[in-house]
């Protein structure tokens, strides 16, 4: 009886000891590239993680290979580096507040022009431009046309 | 015809002023200015070895105004720009509970010994190699420099070089504070 408390720390080591073991999940390079591919590498300009050839950017690739194999998923990690650097870091905003703007607004601008090109087409089909701009004919001008061919032929 | 003549003065403003109020706003605005999500939040701890091999935990310097500043001896000239700076707060402050700690980022270990040789640094300095702190800490560039409370909570971060006068303004705010 006195020497449970020796078993139950001994077992508590063993499980301790095996936790790290099991905890590593094997990493693809694959999903290490794509996180990386995500995120905005710190010291470059207009560059992604897995892109720059930086030492800083190599580190964080470090970073984010350790924390998925410590089994964290690719948004767990992105949200470790969103913690540090705000949303910044993210290649893509977020979808969501004023970034929505950027999401919205081509697609907008680009439905509102066709709208505009269809209502334009479509009133310049109904009133067809030359009938409009040439005057009608009077008698006096049809006279007048009809003497002066008159008159050029022999 | 009507139609089309009495959109047509309002179609170019239309399209021009929104592109202008962008633009004055992008222009007038900094692109390098970016806010730190981690100014009022707890300090991230780190435990480094400086270069004279003694250990740097933030965790043993709770209760006292620490001063992270982030440099590297290929920063020039922000980085020699502030270090004389660097060394005069600590001596002026070390003994009102002020520490000061350098956390040297990306770069070689020669170098770095001979920039602190060359300013004369007594505070300690330790080498980031794996980054780690860094990254925790959101550095995007050198130098940088974070002021910690003596509750351990990051409480200004200075993107550039330190002056004295900011520095003087920072550290007195921070240690007239209670622990």
């Amino acid at each position: 009886m006195r020497r449970l408390p020796l078993v139950a720390a001994l077992l508590g080591a063993l499980v301790l000891a095996g936790a790290p073991a099991s905890a590593a999940v094997p990493v693809s390079e694959d999903t290490v590239h794509d996180v990386a591919a995500q995120l905005r590498c710190v010291v470059c300009q207009s560059l992604s993680v897995a892109d720059s050839p930086s030492e800083t950017a190599h580190q964080m690739k470090d970073i984010i290979r350790e924390r998925l194999a410590a089994g964290e998923t690719p948004d767990q990690v992105k949200a470790y580096f969103v913690d540090k650097y705000g949303t910044w870091i993210l290649l893509s905003p977020p979808r969501q507040g004023f970034n929505l703007l950027v999401w919205v607004v081509p697609f907008a601008g680009l439905g509102l022009g066709l709208v505009l090109v269809l209502v334009l087409v479509r009133r310049w089909s109904r009133h067809p431009a030359s009938p409009a701009e040439t005057p009608p004919l009077d008698a006096a001008m049809r006279a007048r046309i009809q003497r002066e061919m008159a008159e050029r032929e022999p | 015809m009507s139609g089309r003549s009495r959109l047509l003065p309002w179609a170019i403003p239309l399209a021009v002023v929104p592109v202008l109020v962008l633009l004055a706003y992008g222009f007038r605005t900094d692109p390098h200015d970016i806010p730190s999500p981690l100014v009022g939040k707890p300090a991230s701890p780190f435990a480094l070895t400086a270069f004279d091999g003694k250990p740097v935990a933030l965790d043993a310097l709770k209760g006292q105004v620490v001063i992270v500043n982030f440099w590297a001896s290929w920063c020039y000239p922000a980085c020699y720009e502030e270090a004389p700076s660097l060394e005069r707060a600590w001596q002026t402050y070390k003994d009102r509970g002020l520490v000061v700690v350098g956390v040297n980022f990306q770069d070689k270990e020669e170098p770095a010994k001979r920039f602190l040789t060359q300013f004369g640094h007594t505070f300690p300095n330790a080498p980031d190699p794996a980054g780690r702190v860094s990254v925790d800490y959101g550095v995007y560039g050198v130098p940088e420099t974070y002021f910690i409370d003596r509750k351990g909570r990051l409480r200004f971060k200075q993107v550039g070089p330190v002056s004295d006068e900011l520095l003087k303004r920072e550290i007195e705010t921070l240690l007239a504070e209670s622990a």
